[in-house]
Formats: C-alpha cells, sequence, structure tokens
C-alpha cells in the first residue's frame, strides 16, 4: 500500500508536469495573434491568458468525468502505472513539438498516450476504437476547416463593412475585439484542457482505490490543475506564439479579431455538441482562414502543411512513446523508476537545447534572421531560462 | 461504427453563422462609432452634427450589446457543458 501511495504520487505530479506543458504548449492558441498585431504586449497578453485559464479550470468538471470519453475501458485493468507511461509519452511529444515551434494538440498527445499505454499494458480490448474515429479524428480533421472557412467569411465581411472607417477608430476597436475574443477562447481552453489533466488525477485517483468509481475530482485536484496550467501559460511557450503570430500569415488587427471569433464559435459550438477537440487545431485553422481572407490573401502553407504533418503524426507518436514506456512500467518497480528518469533526463536534454537559442517576450514577434535573433548575449540568455 | 453527420453538419453551419453575426455586428459597431467621432468633430464646427452623432452612437452601442449578449451566452454554455 506504502508503494502505491508513493506510485500515486508520482503519477499526480507527472499530470501536473503534463498540464504545465499543456498551459505553455497552448498558450499562442489565445495569445498569438493579439501578440503578434500589438494589441496587448507580449507579457500582459500570457498574464491575461493565464488568469483566465485559471478561472477557466473552475467553471466546470463535466469533461473531467467523462475524461478518456469512454476512449479507455476503465475496467479492463488499467493501473497506476499505465497512465504514468502515457503522460511520460504525452510530456516528451509536447516539449519535442514545443522545441520545432509546432503548435500541435495537448490534447492529442494525452489521447495518444493513454492510448499507446492501454494497448501494451492490456491489449486491444482496453481501447475502443470507435469512439477513438468519432470523438477524436473525425473533429481533428473537420474542426480547423470550419475554423478556417468562418475565420475567411468573416476576415472578407470585417474588410467589407469597416473600409469607409476611420482607420484610427476602427484599429483602436479592432484590437479591443481582439482582447475581448482572445479572453474568452483562453477561458474555453481552461475549461476543456485543465479538466483533462482533473479527469487523468481522478482516474488514477480510482484505480489506486482512493476514491470510489465514477467520483468527481476533489477540490485539491481542481486547484492544482488550474494553477499548473495557468502557471504553464504564463511562462508562455514563445517557439509557437511565433510560428502561430508570424509564421502563417501576416496578421493585422481585424484578422487576428476574426480568426480568434471563429475559433471562440467553434470551439463553444463543438463542446456543446459534445465533442472535444483540440483548440490548437481550431485556432490554426483561423488563423489561416483569416490570413486567405485578408487584403493580401498571403498565406505561408510550407508552415501550414508542416503543421498538419506534426498533427498527423501526434497521436501516434505519443502512442509509441507511452506503448514503450508502459512496456518498461510494467516491469516492477525498477521498470517505474527507470521511466521516471528517462522522461526527466530527456526533458532536460530539451530545455538545454533550447536554451542555445532561446525566444522569450523581448524578441517573440521579431521577423526571423532579423539581428535581435542572432544575438547569443548571456543577458537574453538568462531572462530566456525563466521566460521559456 | 456511426458517423453522426447530421451532427457534424450542425455545428458547421451554427459556427460560421455565430462567427459572422458576432464579426458583423462588431464591425458595424466599429463604423458607427467611426462615424460619431466624424460627427462630433463636424458637430463642433457647424454645430449641425449632434442628431447624426446620437444615430450613430445608438447604433454602435447595440451592436456592441449584441456581441456581448453572445459572449454572455459563450460564457454559459463553458459553465454548463
Amino acid at each position: 500500500m506504502e508503494h502505491m501511495t508513493f506510485l500515486v504520487t508520482v503519477v499526480i505530479i507527472t499530470a501536473l508536469a503534463f498540464d504545465f506543458t499543456n498551459g505553455f504548449h497552448d498558450t499562442a492558441n489565445s495569445m498569438a495573434t493579439s501578440i503578434a498585431t500589438g494589441a496587448l504586449p507580449p507579457k500582459v497578453a500570457v498574464a491575461i491568458s493565464g488568469a483566465l485559464n485559471l478561472v477557466g479550470a473552475f467553471l466546470s468538471v463535466q469533461v473531467a468525468k467523462t475524461i478518456s470519453g469512454g476512449i479507455i475501458d476503465e475496467k479492463s485493468g488499467i493501473h497506476p502505472q499505465v497512465v504514468f507511461a502515457a503522460l511520460i509519452g504525452a510530456i516528451l511529444w509536447n516539449l519535442v513539438t514545443w522545441l520545432r515551434g509546432i503548435p500541435s494538440s495537448s490534447s492529442h498527445a494525452l489521447y495518444g498516450g493513454l492510448i499507446g499505454a492501454t494497448l501494451v499494458a492490456v491489449g486491444m480490448h482496453g481501447v475502443d476504437f470507435d469512439v477513438v474515429v468519432t470523438k477524436i479524428i473525425i473533429p481533428a480533421l473537420a474542426s480547423p476547416v470550419v475554423a478556417g472557412v468562418a475565420a475567411w467569411g468573416a476576415t472578407k465581411l470585417a474588410y467589407r463593412i469597416t473600409r469607409k472607417g476611420s482607420a484610427k477608430a476602427t484599429g483602436k476597436g479592432f484590437k479591443a475585439g481582439q482582447i475581448a475574443s482572445a479572453s474568452l477562447v483562453s477561458l474555453a481552453h481552461g475549461t476543456n484542457d485543465a479538466q483533462k489533466t482533473m479527469g487523468v488525477i481522478t482516474l488514477t485517483l480510482v484505480t489506486a482505490g482512493v476514491l470510489a468509481p465514477h467520483s468527481g475530482p476533489p477540490v485539491w485536484v481542481i486547484c492544482a490543475s488550474g494553477l499548473a496550467i495557468a502557471a504553464g501559460t504564463y511562462i508562455g511557450g514563445w517557439r509557437i506564439i511565433r510560428t502561430l503570430g508570424k509564421g502563417i500569415t501576416d496578421i493585422e488587427a481585424p484578422q487576428g479579431f476574426t480568426a480568434q471569433t471563429a475559433s471562440a464559435a467553434v470551439i463553444l459550438t463543438s463542446s456543446h455538441m459534445g465533442y472535444g477537440l483540440s483548440t490548437t487545431h481550431v485556432c490554426s485553422g483561423g488563423i489561416m482562414g483569416a490570413g486567405k481572407g485578408g487584403r493580401t490573401g498571403v498565406v505561408n502553407w510550407s508552415t501550414a502543411r508542416r503543421m498538419a504533418y506534426a498533427w498527423g503524426l501526434t497521436l501516434p507518436a505519443a502512442a509509441l512513446l507511452s506503448g514503450l514506456g508502459a512496456l518498461l512500467a510494467d516491469q516492477g518497480t525498477w521498470g517505474i523508476v527507470l521511466l521516471a528518469v528517462i522522461g526527466a533526463g530527456c526533458s532536460a536534454w530539451i530545455y538545454l537545447i533550447n536554451r542555445r537559442r532561446p525566444i522569450d517576450a523581448t524578441h517573440v514577434v521579431d521577423v526571423p534572421g532579423s539581428a535581435s535573433l542572432s544575438a547569443a548575449d548571456p543577458a537574453r540568455t538568462a531572462t530566456a531560462t525563466i521566460a521559456a | 461504427m456511426q458517423i453522426n453527420w447530421a451532427a457534424l453538419g450542425s455545428t458547421f453551419g451554427v459556427s460560421v453563422l455565430v462567427t459572422l453575426a458576432v464579426v458583423g455586428a462588431f464591425c458595424l459597431g466599429i463604423s458607427a462609432l467611426s462615424r460619431h467621432e466624424t460627427a462630433v468633430t463636424d458637430g463642433g464646427a457647424t454645430g449641425g452634427g449632434g442628431a447624426r452623432g446620437a444615430v450613430a452612437l445608438g447604433t454602435a452601442v447595440l451592436c456592441f450589446a449584441l456581441c456581448a449578449g453572445v459572449v454572455g451566452y459563450g460564457l454559459y454554455i463553458i459553465a454548463l457543458s
């Protein structure tokens, strides 16, 4: 029992670590456009987003109650070490994509991790593939298209309606609208993604026999998950913010506003309809659509293509990593300890690679290749240590 | 496996319509506000822009209230779902 308790503690800490990576991986979804257009200073943007993620975490526990969404059969013999392996795989994939500046879905990393670890630990019957297709794959394919079409139409409309207005007044208005819509996306993100971690922790507590089956998340789980995702969001994944804010298209304030509004509309409508989709896919699709509908209509499709590849890879890659982890964790205590060491070691290694060429709030929206990027002065590296 | 095309389709339709409605209302609000500003500056010079300015301001308030209403409904959905 004592060993069990220790393992459960480790799993909870790992789940919160995943929640943290989820936060900084997804800051870009809500705030990249506001930072890119200068509607908000970078540091203020991440602070607002962090605070709203925290508030969002307290709004609802519905997603947490159905965390695995029926994907994983809870009665098929899931142990805390399976959840542990799933989390390690998800964290590593999140860190790798962050290092490459790719906005991949944290939710897919988590789902992939859970699926991979479950497949290895209990076999095919532990995963409901029908649910995987209908609740994860199809929404993942459809949501960026829906957000893109909505943002494209809205951008055309916005430019058309305001073409006669004075540039000063409309510019100010659109920036305010951008802040409001980005805040709504942050709030929705906190509700959706913090709950996924709550669900994982609750699942672990149930499998360990600490909580009765079908319990909701205890208050301390809600608080811890909310704080972890808020802290991660506040730290800010500047690499991904740069990709979304500058890499796909040159965003103007009206486009930022329409992209975020479309994202918020799609996220809220589909969670109302019961689709748990990825904020990342929706927001990226929204930004592409807004870029296409804008004045120049220029979208950097090579970046978009790279992102699409990463989206496709996320589920299988996280599943593979977690599957290997589950093999190791199944070997007993030494396997779990080794897995923990490997997970921590790889994370530290990725972090060190990041520090070689850090990106932080001070130069996040500089165009790559400009003078400030090549600067490797010690002071900047020091601030990036904290900021990245 | 059953793919619920009707649910997917209505999600698509509702998302696009809500986006267009909110963006449309917000943009009308912004241009009304811009007209109001022009009317006030004109009015200061000639003394005749008061009524036009008030109408523009009213339109702007109405449009923004509509947006706020939709956002409020959005929050309500978050808290429910």
